[in-house]
């Protein structure tokens, strides 16, 4: 029998996509709010026409006909009726993403989606019109090298023992250039030129841009950060992304607990510059976006979607064009020339009062950039972003398939710096997939003892704080487009608006003092409470010997 | 955990006072080693002062080799101590060859070579064979300097003083450090008895080094020789000493900041808030975190005792004047010195550092929320 609507190459059923919405026709009170809430139109409302047929029981029809006048026959027949409900489309283009907020705000939980059991046929139509798939959040593998570690060398001799409410901590970092002690002595005895160092908490809030965040999103984590510093004296320090910053925020006293983006596309940055003059704090520190974990070897990606009027005013650009950084500094002839001259004019521009350090994603060159920094009086750090960061948008195959997992990059770096003799002086900032699986504390831990000065979370800040629904397991992920079902990476009002900034500043306070205890809980009983444990790599094991062997950590069963 | 005992005195003493001591704290260690640093020294050392010494424990083998080796450098051997045990070890200590304790005249050349210089000399020797024993454990070499003897053994402290005779008046000192060991970390080693000893600073610690690794890590990429080895966790205490003085060129009342700076409130009030917030920041690196209780002495033979930031450690000093002690516990010091005034005791918390200078009159107690001495 042939189709009677086209079916093409293309053409899925609702069983091939990897989400199948379930709708249950007795609870359902037809509210629509479920339609008006979801983010890619995958469902939408639905007149069914059900056809009802009628057959007189068998051996009933003849007797019955025989006995009746003519005309009055009883004979099988149907009826039609009409019903209304949710129907899901199938159209790649609003393939349901799981993100459930049609059951979220389902009055009587009529509607949910589910994860299809069998491989979607999706993934094979979503290039339509030749175009790869683009996504945001993080790559989609569940497990980390990072949850798999131990903390082992439990101090059983600290006596009493170290208690995490108990005992004093100071569990701070510094980012900043640090010179070894015979110079620093020797140049403050000298009065002579010091590298500007903050001391600041080790979990810092990564780079995500205003573009890439919803104005409601920004605000909550600025105001989360403030009320951290100001309010509990933890020195939380947050990167602002490529893309500039709001004026207001430049010119403001909380400046100083920001960290200034510059990156390959400068955008925002004729903002940055031109609002110096007026500045009452310098900005935390600079970073110079080279790379990014989860997009390693591509730039920044902007999507037209979200390059709103705002967004255009801050970064420079007009609006509704789609603005992808290019990969590395145009403008220089190497790597080399370029972090050398980036952090060279970046620290002169407030006059060597600001550390300036670059970040790079996690990859082959990794040891060749640290390598240059050291030799650079300049350079304040270098921040190393693994294969699992996140990102607001990125090729699917780039965050799928690229990268270096942060671990081993990491590791290969501080040894380095150990084989120097400069461990620490250059602080390592390492991030990607940090907490992916909700370890945060036991991840940032495994990583501080691996080498990290520093810890960095952007998507686990979203999660936490916002309620971002994106997953390892493909759900969401759309802030690419603007669509955020929660409000936190879109620029359209009609969606950021649902995203109280209160609550999230709340949030925001609520995991930072979380944490603040979770890492206590670890370190004190490692006999350590003073300093934060860099490279105590005596603490870690691990029950796989590869792993151990590479990382040179223990291997325990 | 270990107990640790020091004396300081005016006139020359038996280092078995301070094993006395350490038998009245045997509860608190395992007995599984003894280790004696002693300096000032009396007898026949004395008419030797300014020439090296060098300690160790040797094979009949390994002697003639380090002689080779020391002859080759052009070292040519002066009066040589060696303590002989005839009888049966006690359980749990090796049947040792030598242990010898040899004064050395350094080779001619270096009458010219700066002090610093012929310092570096000296401890790349003792380096070389410590380096040379390593394979066949025939030569063990700790201490190859003026004016110290350092014996260590493995087993019981009083047990291996009587099997040694350390009552000879040839080892008397008028400083001596003690350490009974119990080995909590690492295997049992001879390198990994306490006290240490670099350059003439010599440490001994009492408790557990969390921070051990980082640090030895830094510490060993320095480039310093003699900045390696590390049986102990406790023998960065000596190095970063060491780094502290020499290194960087700062009196022992900087050693405390170093190891355990002030915390960020405290740091704002002090009046070298500057100095001392740069050095925090610059040697964060090295900062312990304990549970320690060290106790030291400088090459001038100024002896002390510091605490961990959190004081988990027990440590008392005390005396009168010509005699000082310091210990990990009181009955340790009423066992050596019963007749001193006990209300003048005192138990370094965690912002002191207990001093007794050279003179040998009175305990100095430096805390860190006091302005520093000028440094340089």
């Amino acid at each position: 029998m042939p189709a009677n609507t086209a079916v093409t190459p293309s053409t899925l059923s609702q069983r091939d996509l990897p989400w199948q919405i379930d709708w249950d026709i007795q609870t359902c009170t037809l509210c629509g709010r479920c339609t008006a809430v979801c983010p890619v139109n995958a469902i939408e409302f639905g007149t069914f026409r059900k056809r009802t047929i009628f057959t007189p029981p068998l051996g009933l029809l003849d007797k019955r006909t025989s006995d009746k006048p003519s005309g009055q026959q009883d004979r099988p027949s149907s009826t039609s009726s009409i019903y209304y409900g949710i129907r899901q489309r199938t159209d790649p283009a609003y393939a349901c993403i799981g993100c459930a907020m049609c059951n979220m705000v389902c009055p009587n939980n009529a509607i949910k989606p589910h994860k299809s059991e069998s491989t979607d046929l999706l993934r094979f139509h979503r290039d339509r019109g030749g175009q790869p798939r683009t996504r945001g959040g993080r790559r989609n593998a569940g497990d980390s090298v990072l949850d798999q570690i131990k903390f082992m060398r439990i101090s059983m001799l600290t006596d009493p023992a170290l208690d995490a409410g108990r005992h004093e901590f100071e569990l701070r970092t510094l980012i900043g250039r640090i010179l070894p002690p015979a110079e620093a002595l020797k140049t403050q005895r000298e009065n002579g030129w010091m590298p500007p160092v903050r001391e600041i908490y080790p979990l810092m809030i990564g780079s995500m841009s205003f573009g890439a965040l919803s104005p409601n999103m920004w605000e909550g984590l600025q105001m989360g950060v403030a009320y951290l510093n100001e309010e509990l004296g933890m020195p939380v320090r947050m990167c602002t992304g490529e893309g500039g910053c709001p004026p207001r925020l430049l010119r403001s006293r909380f400046l100083k607990y920001v960290i200034l983006q510059i990156a390959s596309g400068y955008f925002g940055w004729d903002e940055i510059v031109h609002a110096i003059p007026h500045m009452k704090e310098d900005p935390c520190a600079v970073e110079i976006k080279y790379g990014q974990g989860a997009k390693p070897g591509d730039g920044g990606l902007l999507q037209w979607h979200k390059v709103n009027q705002l967004i255009a005013a801050i970064r420079g650009v007009p609006p509704g064009v789609s603005l992808p950084s290019p990969p590395t500094h145009q403008t220089k002839y190497s790597i080399e020339e370029a972090v050398a001259k980036m952090i060279q004019s970046m620290s002169m521009a407030w006059g060597f009062r600001v550390p300036v350090y670059p970040k790079i994603s996690a990859s082959s060159t990794s040891l060749a950039v640290l390598n240059n920094l050291t030799r650079n009086p300049y350079a304040a750090g270098l921040a190393i972003d693994g294969e699992d960061g996140g990102t607001g948008a990125a090729y699917n195959v780039s965050m799928n398939h690229m990268g270096h997992p942060i671990a081993s990059n990491l590791r290969d770096c501080y040894l380095n710096l150990v084989k120097l003799g400069k461990q620490n002086e250059l602080p390592i900032i390492a991030g990607g997939g940090t907490g992916k699986n909700g370890n945060l504390a036991a991840n940032a831990a495994a990583l501080i003892m691996l080498g990290a000065s520093a810890v960095q979370i952007g998507k686990y800040i979203m999660q936490a704080a916002a309620g971002c629904l994106g997953s390892e397991g493909d759900r969401c992920n759309i802030c690419n487009i603007g669509r955020c079902p929660k409000g936190i990476t879109s620029q359209d009002p009609r969606l950021y608006r649902r995203l109280d900034p209160e609550q999230v500043a709340e949030r925001v306070v609520d995991v930072y003092v979380g944490f603040d205890t979770e890492l206590k809980k670890i370190v004190a009983p490692l006999g350590r409470s003073t300093s934060l444990p860099i490279g105590m790599s005596d603490a870690l094991g691990i029950a796989d010997r590869a792993a151990a062997e590479r990382l040179q950590i223990k291997y325990v069963v | 955990m270990c107990r640790l005992f020091s004396l300081t005195s005016s006139v020359p003493i038996s280092p078995m006072r301070a094993i006395e001591a350490l038998d009245v704290m045997k509860e608190g260690h395992d007995g599984s080693g003894i280790g004696l640093f002693l300096t000032d020294l009396a007898g026949p050392f004395q008419d030797c002062k300014h020439l090296p010494i060098l300690s160790g424990i040797f094979t009949h083998a390994g002697l003639r080799r380090m002689e080779e080796f020391m002859s080759s450098q052009g070292f040519t051997p002066k009066f040589r101590l060696t303590l002989e045990a005839e009888e049966t070890p006690p359980p749990g200590t090796p049947k040792r060859d030598v242990y010898l304790s040899q004064v050395f005249e350094p080779p001619s050349a270096w009458a010219d070579l700066a002090p610093a210089v012929r310092e570096q000399e000296l401890t790349k020797t003792r380096l070389a064979l410590r380096h040379m024993g390593q394979a066949e454990e025939d030569i063990v070499v700790f201490s190859f300097w003026p004016d110290v003897l350092m014996i260590k053994e493995v087993g019981d402290p009083m047990e291996i003083g009587d099997y040694l005779g350390l009552d000879r008046e040839e080892v008397y000192a008028g400083r001596i450090l003690a350490q009974g060991r119990q080995n909590t970390n690492y295997g049992i080693n001879l390198y990994a008895c306490h006290p240490f000893f670099i350059q003439g600073v010599s440490t001994m610690t009492n408790g557990e080094n969390t921070a051990f690794v980082p640090i030895k890590e830094y510490l060993g990429s320095q480039g310093v020789p003699g900045y390696e080895g590390y049986q102990s966790d406790s023998e960065v205490f000596t190095h970063i000493l060491h780094f502290t003085l020499k290194g960087l060129g700062l009196s022992l009342e900087a050693y405390k900041h170093v190891i355990t700076p002030l915390q960020d409130d405290d740091l704002e009030s002090h009046p070298d808030r500057d100095f001392l917030h740069t050095m925090k920041q610059a040697c964060r690196r090295l900062i312990i975190d304990g549970p320690n209780c060290v106790i030291g002495c400088l090459p001038d033979k100024t002896m002390f005792m510091v605490q961990d930031r959190k004081k988990l450690r027990p440590g008392i000093v005390g005396g009168r004047p010509g005699l000082f002690a310091f210990s990990s516990e009181a009955c340790g010091l009423d066992a050596a010195i019963p007749d001193r005034d006990k209300s003048k005791d005192f138990q370094p918390m965690h912002l002191d550092t207990a001093i007794v200078s050279p003179d040998c009159q009175e305990v100095r107690i430096c805390r860190q929320t006091q302005p520093l001495p000028r440094q340089h």
